[in-house]
This record gives C-alpha cells, structure tokens and sequence, in this order.
C-alpha cells in the first residue's frame, strides 16, 4: 500500500506561507520519496525555488517515515532543525503532516496533496485501489473494487456510457465494469454478475467522524541474557 | 393497475406506445413547462421531464411533473441517483405521489463531469436497479428501504433505461434482466439510429423472455441538423450515429426535412421489431416537432381510455 501524493502548485503553497520568511521542509523517505514528491531532491528542490521566489531562507531534511512517531533521539534532532522557522511545510501525505503538526508549535502545512491510497501497478505507474469504505466487497467483484473502478460506484453493473472498455467520463480511463465482467468471464462466474446486490452499508466510512480502532499491543520484550 | 397512469393504461390495452420528453427550463418558470404541454399534450400518452439532465442544474422534474399534472397530462418523473441519497430520493417518490404523479423514471445519471457543476460531489448512495427495487418495494411491500412501513399506497409505473448500443454489449441483456427483476415495469431506451443492431439486442431480449415481463419503448431522437448528428456521434456517450445518416443529411437540400424522414424510417422499422411496445421521443430543444412526427408516423390522434 503506497500513500500517492502530488505536489501542490508553487503558488498555492506561498499563499499559505503567508508573512512566513523562514521556513523549514521536511519531506518523508517512504510513498513520497517513491512518487517523487518528497525525497531527498525534492525537498531541497522546493526550498532552492521558495528561497529564489519569496522567502528568506528555507532548509530541508527527510524523515525516514513521516507517519510514525520519531524516536526520542531523532525527536532531538527535528526539533533542533526547525529552530528560527516560522512555518513548517511537510512534504508527506496527509498522516505526515499529522504526525508533525503533533509533535511542532508552528503552523504545519502540506505541500503535497493526497490523493488516493494505491499500488504500483508497473515501476513508476500508481493506481487507485480503493476507498476504505469499511465493508470490502472484493470477493463478489473478481478483485476489482465497484467503488473505486467505476465512476459513479455502481454496485449492479455498467451505466449505459461505457463504450470500448472507456467511461463515459475520461476516454483514457478503463470503465471498471468492463474489467470487472472481464475478469469475472475470465473467471467463469460472469452469472453471478446477474444477482442484484443488496444496498451498501456507507455508515462504516467516510462520515460520522475519523474512525478508529484499538488493536492489543506487545508487551516490550524482556532483555536477552537475563 | 400498478398505478392507473395512462401509460401504464395505454400499454396494459396493448397499444403502441409513445412517451415524449419535455426539456425543463433553466428558470422557476412554470409557464414554459405549461406551454410544452399545450404544444404538444395531444401527441404523445406520457411525458417525461428530465432532472438536470447532463448534471445540468434545471427545474426540476417533481415540480415540473406537477405542473403538467395540473394540466390533465401524464407525466413520468425522473430520479437520479447522482443527486440525491436513498432519504431524499424515497422522500421524493412520496412528493409525487402526493402530487398525484404516476410514473417515475429511475436513472443513475450521468456524471457531474458533463454539467455546469464539474466540481460537485456526485451522491450514489445508491445505485439504479436499487433505486427500482427501492420503489417497487414501496409499492408492494409498503416498506421503505430501511423496513419501516410506508403509511399508504405508492401507486406508481415503474421506468428504467437501458442502453443496447453501451458496452459489455454481452452483459446489456442481463443489466435489462436485473432491471426487470428489480421491478421495472418499463424501459425507455437510449437513442435507436443503428437499426439492425438494436434488432439484434431485441432479439436476445425476447430470447430470454423479458418482452413478456417488461415493456420497452424504444428511444428516438429527432436530428435537427448536421452539427447536431456530428455532436452525438462524438460527445454523446453511448450514443451511435451511423456515418451513412450523416452524408445523408449533409447532401440533403432541407436538411429538417431529411432528417425528419429518417426518424420515421427508424420509427416504422423499429415498429416491426418484436417486443417493442412504443417510442420515447427526446426532441432535445425541439419539442415542437413532436405532434408532427407522430402525425406522418400515423401515430395520431393518441388512444383515449
Ligand atoms: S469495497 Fe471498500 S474496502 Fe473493498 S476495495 Fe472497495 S473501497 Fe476498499
Ligand atoms: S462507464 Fe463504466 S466506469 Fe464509467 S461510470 Fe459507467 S459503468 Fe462506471
């Protein structure tokens, strides 16, 4: 599961800077560094171009991974790094600009939009995979999410735009209805296709508040030798 | 009688149908809606009012239903399910009944994308099968979706879309099956200009024996010019216009009138097909047109009963 992110545009990112004339970046060694959006490069790229743009002075650095607490010693070291910056803009996901916003009296702020939680489907191509909508149908699907694959999310089959595999709505986008009739042929259960599915149960996502579970956690290990 | 409307009549008398569409303004102007109705009220059993169609923000179809209820004339009301969850869409289906409105149309609609509001979230809480099931089960079984009980009756004929001409083509005969099994009592369908393949689609519909269970109207749309034959071959998804029909206009000297009798071709032979009970003319923008296309169609005066 990869987190993929897009850069916001120059503009939108000074316009939340504001009256900000030090800024420290910090960007995330994990989805972004793979999407190429807050690596190494990246963030130093984007504090060489605010500093020619508008502000004063902008520094960089990459945490390993953004939406994991840091260790008291990195801890340390972040906030010794952010020391004279008026605005921190995090070069994350979402869950990182969390994380930090957490951890750092200053404004945080995202340089990255979210967009969608995917895989590679080939080196360097990401694809949307799914919504967390808290009650998966895969099963019934052949695998491929109605939610997310379909454009209107239609649980009953295609609407009457799909035309040569394409949605209605993008001609470059596979209609997720025709991979799904496809791959469920392919599967010899393109019947079961035929059954009228009951109607979703939307109260276990996206409303009614941020979601959240508590799993048993380990208790530390003991010390080896004792 | 599932709900008494006239279509519902016409159709159960075994006539041949014809519903017409009726575009609704972009103002609160019940005076347009009333002067489609008296233009073209004699020619046709029912009209449907579009909703938003093309996520386009109209009057809209319950108030405009109303309106030519108020005049004596069927109305098939339109629900999508790109505009409003299961709460709003039951509560409106509950409006028309109140408003003594008898046929409702369920569509999923189409995307936000193509409207003048590209930005807004599309609803889908529901899709369009579940939406027939939704309102047959209040219906017959008096029940909302959620189990509690409608306090009265919901007479009202059901209508779905169907679209022969869409992709998976294999799997558009099972959609119409699950459509039909959902309660759909009758299916207007997208645009027929390529005839033979409509017929081909047909024949696999009384194949699998839905003519018995569901009346199909065949969707026409008239062509006003050349421009507009070009646009719906590009932009319309969905939508095939045979390239011969496009010359054909284009070396035609009135092009109104040519394209005038090419629907009737379409019409007359689209009569023949086995297990199509009537027409659904959209004359997008042209209302006007209706009374004499069923006219020379030999389609008028329309059955009384
Ligand atoms: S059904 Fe829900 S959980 Fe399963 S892939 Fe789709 S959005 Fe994700
Ligand atoms: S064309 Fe296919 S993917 Fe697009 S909205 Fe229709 S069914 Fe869904």
């Amino acid at each position: 599961m990869k987190s993929i992110t897009q850069r916001k545009g120059i503009e939108e990112i000074e316009a939340m800077l504001g009256s900000a004339r030090r800024v420290a970046i910090a960007g995330c060694g994990t989805c972004p560094f793979m999407a190429g959006t807050g690596g190494p490069k990246e963030v130093v790229e984007l504090a060489r171009t605010l500093e020619e743009r508008s502000v004063e002075r902008a520094w960089s650095t990459v945490l390993p991974v953004a939406c994991e607490p840091l260790a008291p010693e990195a801890q340390k070291e972040f906030s010794s790094l952010l020391e004279g910056a008026e605005a921190v803009l995090v070069a994350a996901c979402s869950l990182g600009v969390r994380m930090v916003a957490d951890q750092v009296v200053l404004p945080v702020l995202p340089a990255l939009n979210t967009l969608f939680i995917g895989r590679e489907a080939e080196p360097g191509f990401f694809v949307e995979e799914c919504a967390q909508c808290g009650d998966c149908v895969l099963g019934e699907y052949g695998g491929i999410c109605p939610i997310v694959h379909c454009a209107k999310g239609l649980f009953n089959g295609p609407c009457g735009g799909s035309v040569g595999g394409k949605c209605e709505v993008d001609p470059n986008l596979p209609c997720g209805w025709q991979l799904i009739y496809d791959r469920m042929k392919a599967l010899g259960r393109a019947e079961e296709l035929a059954r009228i599915r009951p109607y979703k149960d939307w109260s276990k996502s996206l409303s009614g508040g941020a979601r959240r579970m508590r799993v048993p956690v380990p208790p530390p290990k003991e010390p080896e030798g004792k | 009688m599932k709900s008494g409307s006239n279509l519902e009549k016409v159709l159960e008398a075994g006539h041949f149908a014809v519903t017409a569409e009726i575009g609704p303004p972009k103002s609160g102007s019940a005076r347009v809606i009333e002067a489609h109705g008296e233009e073209i009220g004699h020619a046709a059993d029912a009209f449907n009012v579009t909703d938003h169609q093309t996520g386009v923000v109209r009057l809209c179809s319950l108030a405009a239903c109303a309106i030519l209820r108020r005049m004596g004339l069927d109305a098939v009301m339109q629900m999508l399910c790109r505009d409003a969850n299961r709460i709003r869409l039951q509560g409106d289906i509950l409006g028309a009944v109140a408003l003594d409105i008898k046929n409702v149309l369920c569509l999923s609609g189409d995307h936000v994308k193509f409207g003048n509001h590209p930005e807004a979230k599309g609803v889908f809480d529901i899709d369009s099968v579940q939406l027939v099931r939704a309102v047959k089960d209040m219906r017959d079984e008096r029940k909302f979706i959620c189990g509690e009980e409608v306090a009265g009756e919901v007479p009202l004929f059901i209508g779905a879309v169907e679209n022969p001409y869409a992709d998976p083509f294999e799997f558009r005969t099972a959609r119409l099956a699950k459509k039909v099994e959902a309660g759909a009592d009758f299916i207007q369908t997208q645009a027929v200009y390529d005839v033979p393949k409509f017929r081909r689609w047909m024949e696999e519909v009384c194949e699998a024996g839905l003519d018995r269970k569901v009346h199909i109207l065949a969707g026409i749309i008239p062509v006003k010019s050349v421009g507009m034959a070009r646009y719906m071959k590009k932009y319309v998804s969905g939508v095939e216009v045979p390239d011969e029909m496009i010359t054909r206009l284009e070396g035609a000297k009135d092009v109104k009138e040519e394209g005038i009798r090419m629907i009737l071709e379409i019409i007359e032979q689209v009569m023949d097909i086995p297990g199509v009970h009537g027409i659904h003319v959209q004359a997008v923008g042209w209302e006007e047109i209706v009374p004499e296309i069923m006219e020379r169609a030999g389609l008028l005066p329309r059955p009384v009963i």
